[in-house]
């Protein structure tokens, strides 16, 4: 990703400023400072990097800073393990940025240039990260429509539309908030990302006017008379719809559920999704050890069926943890498995997840 | 030095009255003149700290200048960020490009010596043209006085404490302008604001520089030095008489100590009025002695004469 942008640069093609920071702790710092100034930014990382990064995401989001960021989703150590999976971003996902996952290479694109018409939308100024599979979509090949300059521009025009530090204008930012104060600031963080969806649905539709690919927060395939929905994020949806197709051949009524936009979550938007099924399946690719749920995307899955009073089974797979590889043969065994539950209710369940592809 | 006297010094307050620094804060006077010395064309990235917590209370804040604080440890980092993002501006003329805005950044001994030293080597070996100012009042003063690696030999601090074992910290003070030094950096230097003109004159010429420029000021700290609140500029004073901290510049290689003493007084006037070296006994205060004597035979072998003379006993 860099390396690219240093090519860029070194080209002439990109006029920017290129820090060749010594940690991402202070590439994320360096990036806040200068969006502070006014200017637009961009940094990128990975697990332990997204982990160095990560006591200085609250801090962007806090001061409501536009800043932008590209994850290439990987596994955290012990051990140390460089391949996918998405421990790093469920980690940062309470950190006050606005999350989207891309599901191939045009995706993780194309939502870098939506993220900034979100991020410094003045009725956002939000850090929005863009997440993609770590290897399965970082490092291999796959053509994409890249986008001119001045189309890009044109979608998303710089604009300095949040507060500068400007010597004509003296600001203080990031002050220190007793608890007189402190608490209306966090609650300010939640009321502007609750409040960000309006222009997260705006910068996606405009996106697909302007350049003819429009994303939607959630997409659903098969979902209307689906028994199991399968919900996923990221690359392991798009092994999942032909998989899908697959299996309502022999006779499995599958639904697909792939979540784009993962904070804010798009609750309606994948409820939807999921009132016609008889079982839920989410698909998770990190683990949250000890919590109730285990999936992290399991749980927002389920508070949004409990809120809901969808009393049906929804079940939790844990699986491709380190680059391990999610097949068919995996989807398969998760809907079987499921299949088991189809006319039985939450509290029938006796354990709600498991891991697949795992030794036993 | 000499061309800049009191009277030059600007009226303008640009740190606000109001701030809760104690009474007799030594980084109070720091902050002050530095403002006084840069002016307004500055943005400001400040460390977290003592400073930092007392000038920024929302709804307040004590900066007339542009002040961001991101964390502790990344005050080098968000300074580079800042000045990179004026620089960018400016070439795409989005900024004005005749005005100079100096991006700077404020730490303390603990956001620099320890915590923050990698964001600080990170930004004087990538040149960015930012002025690092460290306010050392050698301790983590707003945590409640923890010891650092700015903290001096047998000062007692709440994690250096006297004890039936420990007599306080058994380490040295780290040089850090050596550390800076190590980076090839234009211009490097040691202010005390005993000696105001000077203080002055190095700050002026830190931020007229293009490029990385390190200032190590001074900060007496009344409750983590234990000493009386009026005493601060005797104490800093004494400080530069005692050779235990040298006013001296380093620019483009060549060094130059800007405060001569001919005439050392005994450290041990400087030590007494601190009850953060109350518990040493004579042949501590010895070590100490030893140790400033070594310390300023280094800097008159750097200053190739000697420019700070030996101790004068009263007796
Ligand atoms: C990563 C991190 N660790 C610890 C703290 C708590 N903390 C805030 S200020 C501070 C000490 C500051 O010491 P120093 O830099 O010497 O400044 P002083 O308060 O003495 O002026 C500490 C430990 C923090 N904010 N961030
Ligand atoms: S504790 Fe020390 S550094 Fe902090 S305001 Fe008081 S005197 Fe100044
Ligand atoms: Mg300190």
């Amino acid at each position: 990703m860099v390396e690219k942008l240093a090519e860029f640069v070194a080209n002439g093609e990109l006029d920017a400023e290129f820090i060749h920071v010594e940690s991402e702790h202070s590439a994320l710092s360096a990036v806040v400072g200068a969006s502070a100034a006014g200017a637009r930014v961009f940094t990128a990382t990975s697990s332990q990097g997204l982990l160095l990064m990560y006591e200085i995401m609250h801090i962007a989001s806090s001061i409501r800073l536009p800043v932008v960021m590209s994850i290439a989703t990987r596994a955290i150590s012990a051990p140390i393990n460089i391949w996918c999976d998405h421990s790093d971003f469920m980690a940062a996902s309470d950190s006050g940025w606005i999350m989207l996952m891309g599901m191939n290479a045009q995706e993780a694109h194309d939502l870098v240039i939506a993220a900034y018409r979100i991020a410094e939308d003045p009725r956002v100024l939000l850090p929005v990260a863009v997440g993609y599979d770590g290897f399965w979509i970082s490092h291999t090949v796959e053509p994409v429509y890249v986008l001119e300059k001045e189309e890009a521009l044109r979608y998303a025009p710089k604009r300095v539309t949040w507060r500068a530090l400007d010597p004509e204008k003296p600001v203080t930012m990031g002050p220190l908030a007793s608890p007189e104060w402190y608490f209306e600031f966090r609650v300010q963080l939640q009321k502007a990302i609750e409040g960000s969806r309006g222009a997260i649905s705006e910068a996606l539709r405009e996106f697909g006017q302007h350049f003819g690919r429009e994303y939607r927060e959630v997409d659903g395939f098969y979902t209307d008379d689906a028994d199991v929905v399968l919900v996923a994020m990221g690359s392991v949806t798009g092994t999942a719809i032909p998989f899908a197709e697959e299996a309502r051949k022999a006779g499995l009524r599958v639904g697909v559920v792939n979540v784009r936009l993962f904070r804010p979550f798009p609750e309606e938007e994948v409820f939807k999704h999921l009132e016609n099924a008889k079982v839920v399946a989410v698909v998770d690719r990190a683990i949250n050890p000890g919590s109730p749920f285990v999936g992290p995307l399991y749980s927002d899955v389920a508070v949004t069926a409990f809120k809901r009073g969808l009393d049906i089974p929804v079940l939790n797979y844990v699986t491709g943890l380190g680059g391990r590889a999610v097949l068919r043969s995996h989807l398969e065994a998760m809907v079987k498995h499921a299949y088991g539950f189809v006319g039985k209710r939450m509290r029938d369940v006796e354990t709600h997840y498991g891991f697949v592809g795992v030794r036993e | 030095m000499s061309s800049f006297t009191i009277a030059s010094i600007p009226r303008e307050e640009l740190l606000a009255p109001g701030h809760r620094m104690c009474q007799g804060c030594g980084a109070a006077i720091v902050m002050r003149h530095l403002l006084k010395a840069l002016g307004k064309d500055v943005i400001i990235a400040h460390a977290t700290g003592c400073v930092e917590v007392t000038t920024s209370l929302y709804p307040e804040t004590a900066w007339r200048v542009p002040w961001i604080h991101v964390a502790f440890e990344n005050a080098a980092a968000v300074a580079s960020g800042i000045e990179a993002a004026v620089k960018a501006m400016k070439r795409k003329g989005l900024l004005s490009k005749e005005k100079r805005v100096k991006a700077v950044a404020i730490g303390g001994d603990g956001g620099t010596y320890d915590i923050g030293l990698q964001a600080l080597s990170g930004m004087l070996e990538r040149g960015h043209d930012v002025l690092y100012v460290l306010y050392d009042n050698e301790a983590y003063m707003n945590t409640g006085i923890q010891r650092s690696g700015g903290t001096p030999l047998y000062a007692w601090t709440t994690t250096t404490p006297v004890g039936k074992l420990w007599r306080g910290e058994w380490r040295r003070k780290k040089d850090i302008i050596g550390i800076v030094r190590a980076h090839g950096v234009s211009y490097a230097a040691a202010v005390n604001f005993a000696y105001i003109t000077d203080f002055y004159a190095k700050v002026k010429k830190a931020a007229e520089i293009e490029g990385p420029a390190f200032i190590h000021a001074y900060s007496p700290c009344v409750p983590g030095w234990r000493h009386e609140p009026h005493l601060t500029v005797k104490i800093a004073k004494l400080a530069v008489q005692t050779g235990t901290w040298v006013n001296y510049e380093i620019e483009r290689g060549t060094f130059r100590v800007t405060t001569p003493v001919p005439k050392r007084l005994p450290v041990e006037e400087y030590l007494r009025l601190q009850g953060r070296f109350a518990h040493l006994t004579k042949e501590e205060v010895d070590t100490v002695q030893r140790m400033v004597d070594e310390d300023v035979e280094y800097i008159n072998r750097l200053a190739g004469t000697v420019v700070i003379g030996p101790v004068e006993r009263k007796s």
